[in-house]
């Protein structure tokens, strides 16, 4: 459990997956990937993919939980499925916009 | 954050696709090689000892190096205005030293040897290496860190330097760009000088996407059409004088002769409506989307899409046509209000001063400090009304005439005026009057003939009368500076003689 900051950048320890956070609330979180937690370094001491946890991710796609609140961004992908206490993340829609510059 | 860390996702995605292509050397960089470069560069600047990477110099494959180099080595970019006075340069640099300057091989031997400079050529740039290689460094993710340093045009005064933190530029390119939505046969035309932010957004937004950029280093409308063929170019953006160049090399043909162009945004100024109706027919094949933002908002905030302006064109709606007057609507994660001279909010239709707020706007001078209100919106100065959800621009707020208590919007004077057959572009600004305080005054530039007292009666027949301009002077062309700002003081000094 950790408070997360916007630019934070974070390692899974069971797959290839990166994280930048976008935006979070000021509160406690249960970040995993694959089942197990985020850390700054990818901390490897972990039992391995959880198998409900391995739809993947995708680089540079953003993922937010169910009220909105968190927002992160996927700098490298990886098997894991992103999840806050237990709940996975969804895929942001994001709105087709015109190329501007 | 940092911009940094966009480089690096593409140079994984797509490490062998081409970056960039600067057709004057023949010459290209893949996101690989970027990467590389970015490395071994910033490496150079934390080891020069410096605080600032200045470029002076026109575009080429060292400027998309040293933006990055620099968020690397955590140290802000500052490119500065090559078609200043050196008088003019040298003043901006007593104010961004010490610094790491890299310049053309012709203005090098001017800067060698300053105390407080560090110069290199811009083929020593691209070769230069650490003595101490360090490969364990990277880049912070602090989000306040300082990316860019950017010079505001400085049209009504001294420049100010504009403050983008990596936060500001990264929320530009996450909110506005799909992270390679760009095929590998895509490809952009950057004509925009490097210290625009347009230059700095298309760089970024280019290799977020995964789009190739074509450099060119000095506008011309005859190459600028010829880059787009040899080069297989979808997209480009444009200031309102490119376009009106383009148009007019144009002239006696049917189209442009350009199907691969898919599309082309333009903004950082007012766009003649002629401009974009001929443009229109030129490039039937083209979307065109219509960008407003500052330099201090990091680049677009709002925009008006292809889908905007077919619709415009077509409908028999008023209001759907005027939309084509308007910079479209925000980009999410923008919120704007417009307010009067005492801050108050104003509804929809009334006219008052643009007010933005959201994640990418810094509104932040270097010496001042922050100028946001503390709910954390930026006041652009520049003046307008929204209606039904679109942005209309009518001017700088300085530029408002106050005719005896009245106040007068230049832009809806300039919009009657190029209505008319014979006007062929127009600027309003107010001079002064001992009976009204300000009085309007015209200065138009014909395709035709038209009297004075014509085009006063053209002006009556559809305004108010205070709008009538009292001096109505023909011009052959009106002062605009390079990136196609009208230059309203100018007018007024030239004017007043």
């Amino acid at each position: 459990m950790a408070v997360l900051s916007t630019g934070q950048r974070l390692k899974s320890g069971v797959c290839t997956t990166e994280i930048m956070v976008i935006t979070a609330p000021q509160e406690d979180l249960d970040l995993t990937c694959g089942g197990a937690p985020m850390t700054a370094n990818g901390d490897d001491s972990n039992p391995g993919l959880n198998p409900e946890f391995a739809d993947g991710t995708t680089i540079g796609k953003r993922y937010v939980n169910a009220d909105g609140k968190l927002e992160i961004l996927c700098v490298k992908p990886g098997d894991g499925s992103l999840a806050i206490g237990g709940d996975k993340l969804k895929l942001k829609d994001s709105k087709k916009l015109p190329k501007t510059d | 954050m940092n911009i940094m860390m966009l480089l690096e996702m593409a140079a994984s995605a797509f490490p062998a696709r081409k970056a960039f292509y600067d057709p004057t050397v023949d010459q290209d960089i893949s996101y690989e090689e970027l990467l590389r470069e970015a490395r071994t560069k910033s490496q150079v600047l934390r080891e020069s000892g410096t605080n600032r990477c200045v470029l002076l110099d026109t575009t080429n494959l060292g400027i998309p190096i040293a933006l990055f180099s620099s968020a690397w080595a955590g140290i802000p970019y500052v490119p500065i205005n090559y078609r200043l006075t050196l008088d003019e340069i040298d003043a901006l640099l007593e104010r961004v030293q010490p610094a790491f300057l890299i310049t053309d091989s012709d203005r090098e031997p001017r800067y060698q040897g300053r105390k407080a400079l560090r110069v290199v050529s811009r083929d020593e740039f691209r070769e230069a290496t650490p003595i101490n290689s360090n490969d364990d460094f990277h880049w912070s993710m602090e989000p306040d860190e300082v990316a860019v340093l950017l010079f505001t045009s400085g049209t009504t005064g001294i420049p100010k330097a504009a403050v983008m933190r990596q936060r500001h530029l990264c929320s530009y390119i996450l909110g506005s760009v799909e992270f390679m939505s760009a095929s590998e046969d895509e490809a952009t035309l950057v004509s925009v000088p490097p210290y625009h932010i347009a230059g700095i957004g298309a760089i970024l937004s280019s290799v977020y996407s995964g789009r190739r950029v074509v450099q060119m280093s000095q506008f011309d409308a005859e190459e600028w059409l010829q880059l787009a063929k040899d080069h297989n170019v979808t997209t480009a953006f444009v200031v309102p004088t490119m376009l009106a160049r383009i148009v007019k090399a144009l002239e006696g043909e049917t189209t442009a002769g350009l199907p691969n162009l898919q599309s082309i945004a333009y903004g950082g100024g007012k766009m003649p409506r002629s401009v974009v109706e001929r443009a229109l027919q030129l490039f039937p094949d083209t979307e065109f989307t219509n960008a407003y933002g500052l330099t201090e908002t990091s680049s677009t905030i709002t925009v008006l899409g292809p889908e905007e302006h077919r619709q415009a064109l077509s409908s028999n709606d008023i209001d759907v046509r005027r939309r084509l007057a308007s910079v479209g609507t925000p980009l999410p994660g923008i919120e704007l209000d417009i307010r009067d001279s005492d801050g108050n909010s104003l509804s929809d239709g009334s006219h008052g001063e643009v007010y933005v707020r959201g994640d990418q706007v810094s509104g932040e001078y270097e010496g001042r400090g922050s100028t946001l209100d503390t709910d954390g919106w930026f006041c652009t100065r520049d003046a307008g009304y929204i209606k039904g959800g679109y942005l209309f621009l009518e001017g700088r707020s300085d530029d408002v005439i106050v005719r005896g208590g009245e106040n007068l919007s230049p832009g809806e004077i300039e919009d009657v005026l190029l209505d008319h057959a014979c006007v062929e572009d127009a600027a309003v600004v107010g001079i002064p009057s001992n009976e009204w305080g300000e009085s309007v005054a015209a200065v138009v530039c014909l395709d035709g003939v038209v009297s004075v007292s014509d085009l006063q009666d053209w002006v009556r027949n559809r305004m108010r009368s205070s709008r009538v301009p009292e001096v109505i002077e023909f011009w052959e062309d009106l002062p605009y500076n390079e990136t196609g700002k009208l230059l309203r003081r100018v007018i007024r000094e030239r004017l007043s003689d």
